[in-house]
């Protein structure tokens, strides 16, 4: 009816003139007109909130783009100076500009990996218990919460608890199996890593285990087959691929990770000898030489650094999430 | 015959222990670190700790009022610039399922979940303090809101998608513009969801280091100005943890008590927050 009259107040505004309006008409017409007004206003905003979420999602594909170029864009200095032979150069020393990354690709696998061997025994036993054994319950609610917990707890805490609690522990049992007694390390730095990466393996494991189908299950079951082996060769085999990803997302976490690492390593830029010697990580050097870093080519040696972890970190990450994919599209 | 199927019922029993005995030795070092924080700490915190600032090394005393307010500010910058953003991308991903800018958005959302925390603060260094020749909380607070983001994006998504489609479609068909259904209808449906992403970022981004290293920097004083350097919680306690002095100690000490009880009560309220408002189908 508003459009109606609107529209004879469009085509026929002539009309209108000579005649005497009722107040009542008048105020219908500017009702309309302002309610024309309102709908187009909200067409506008419309297209300006579409067009608001396109721009929100492309500038995340910006950020990472961005983040990307900034540390290509930054290393380029120290990737020109020393080329490819950065990445296996034994010596880092910034008083002559010898950069060699070399002990700290060797200390980041060193405590990833050692902190890995650790933490997966544990990480799939709560998997298994929270998915197979006992899905629900008090128990398994608090263990499930608390194993959350121990993700949310910052680094710099773990780090400090290390320093305070862990260094003395590991330097008495270093005197005890006869290897200088320095307590921080890098296996100190691989316990702390192996109880902070529990939390990812576990839960992703969990939900795996639960996917199982379970007419596989209980096509074991009656056949005779016990718990245990119903775990080691129907639900451990089915969901290997998972299992896998789990420990690609723990491994991934593992070799980013600073601060806890930073504060028990123990910081030399000389090859670590064995797993007890003190060492560091990419990511323990960056975040202790950043700003002492007096000169370009330095600088760029440690951003060149972030980009190789960078890019380390980003392929390990796709390759758990395609696979996590597969798996819950089967 | 008996033996043998004693024998694997037996194993599996044996098996069933040790995973429950591996599964529960998990919970033993957490148990341990938090008891240990809270005695070292809880003793220290009072209200003068609170209030007042750090004393220089050899006097005893003194507070992480610089920090605590640093912490809140820091914090709050980075969320007042990843919620919005954060949500609206969740939105349009959830909005727009199938498109090649979803595809490529959620690719880069994944890879910001995964890139280490000191890669970001290296990136809001050049980005931010290099053009502007000094630190500041303001380059801290985007390093933060950059970790923040794939957090609430993803929530925001998960939660968004389980809303069933009668619900958008009746909002339609009453005649309501795109904006107003989203706003209206589609995010108080899905509050919870958004609610707990957004509160486990915050928890995440309070306790992270390693981005504020080189950019918020730390400030032994009181400082209000997200231009110039700012202390925070984390960076105190990094700064005075790895300092020989006790006092400092003491100080990291009390610090990491009251950190940690901040991130524990927010996840703890997290949990209550999805229980209670639980998105009903």
């Amino acid at each position: 009816m508003d459009t109606s009259l609107n529209n004879d107040l469009i085509t026929r505004p002539d009309s209108m003139l000579g005649r005497v309006i009722s107040s009542a008409k008048l105020r219908d017409a500017v009702k309309g007109i302002k309610r024309i007004k309102r709908s187009h206003r909200q067409i506008r905003t419309e297209n300006v909130f579409k067009k608001t979420l396109v721009i929100v999602a492309l500038s995340t594909v910006v950020l990472v783009l961005g983040i990307m170029v900034t540390l290509a864009w930054q290393s380029t200095l120290s990737i020109k100076a020393s080329g490819l032979s950065y990445l296996w150069g034994k010596v880092w020393d910034p008083v002559q500009d010898i950069f060699g990354a070399y002990p700290f690709i060797l200390g980041t696998l060193l405590t990833s990996f050692t902190a890995l061997i650790i933490s997966i025994p544990f990480s799939f036993a709560v998997g298994i218990f929270l998915g197979e054994y006992f899905p629900n319950g008090l128990a398994s609610n608090f263990l499930k919460n608390t194993v959350e917990l121990i993700a949310a707890v910052p680094s710099v805490i773990y780090g400090f608890w290390g320093l305070a609690v862990l260094v003395p522990i590991v330097r008495s049992f270093e005197t005890s199996i006869g290897v200088a007694p320095v307590g921080l390390g890098i296996f100190t730095s691989s316990l702390i890593l192996a109880i902070m990466i529990i939390p990812y393996a576990a839960s992703l494991t969990r939900s795996m285990i639960q996917m199982v189908p379970s007419n596989l299950k209980e096509a074991a079951y009656s056949l005779g087959a016990t718990r245990w082996e119903v775990i080691r060769s129907v639900i451990l085999p089915y969901t290997k691929s998972g299992l896998f990803a789990g420990i690609l997302l723990s491994l991934g976490r593992a070799l980013g990770e600073t601060m806890a690492v930073t504060m028990v390593i123990g910081n030399t830029s000389l090859i670590p000898k064995n797993i007890f010697s003190p060492g560091n990580t990419m990511a323990s050097i960056i975040a202790n030489e950043f700003t002492e870093a007096d000169h370009p080519v330095y600088l760029s040696a440690l951003i060149e650094l972030g980009l190789v972890l960078f890019l380390v970190t980003v392929v390990i990450n796709m390759l758990g999430r395609r696979i996590i994919k597969q798996f819950t599209q089967e | 015959m008996s033996v043998h199927i004693k024998y694997r019922i037996g194993k599996s029993r044996v098996f069933q222990v040790i995973i429950a005995l591996l599964a529960f030795a998990c919970v033993v070092p957490l148990m341990f670190i938090l008891f240990y924080i809270l005695k070292a700490g809880i003793t220290k915190i009072n209200w003068h700790f609170l209030t007042n600032l750090p004393k220089p090394v050899g006097e005893t005393g003194g507070g992480i009022a610089n920090a605590l307010l640093g912490t809140v500010l820091l914090v709050l910058t980075a969320s007042v610039i990843a919620i919005p953003v954060g949500i609206l991308c969740g939105i349009y991903l959830s909005e727009n399922r199938k498109s090649r800018l979803a595809y490529w958005s959620r690719l880069c959302i994944d890879i910001l979940q995964g890139v280490p925390s000191i890669v970001i603060g290296i990136v809001a260094y050049f980005w931010l303090v290099k053009p502007l020749g000094v630190f500041s909380a303001l380059s801290g607070s985007v390093a933060l809101a950059i970790m923040m983001l794939p957090t609430i994006v993803s929530s925001t998504e998960e939660t968004l998608k389980l809303l069933p489609d009668t619900l958008r479609e009746a909002a339609f068909a009453l005649g309501m513009p795109f904006h107003r259904v989203i706003l209206k209808v589609i995010i108080p449906c899905g509050f919870s969801g958004i609610l707990s992403g957004v509160m486990l970022s915050v928890a995440r981004v309070s306790g992270e280091t390693a981005p504020l290293l080189f950019t918020a920097f730390g400030n032994p004083y009181l400082s209000t100005n997200i231009l110039k350097p700012m202390q925070s919680l984390p960076l105190l306690i990094f700064n005075y943890a790895t300092s020989p002095y006790n006092d400092w100690h003491d100080l990291a000490w009390g610090a990491s008590c009251i950190l940690l009880i901040w991130v524990l009560l927010l996840n703890i309220f997290t949990k209550l927050v999805t229980r209670k408002w639980k998105v009903q189908l």
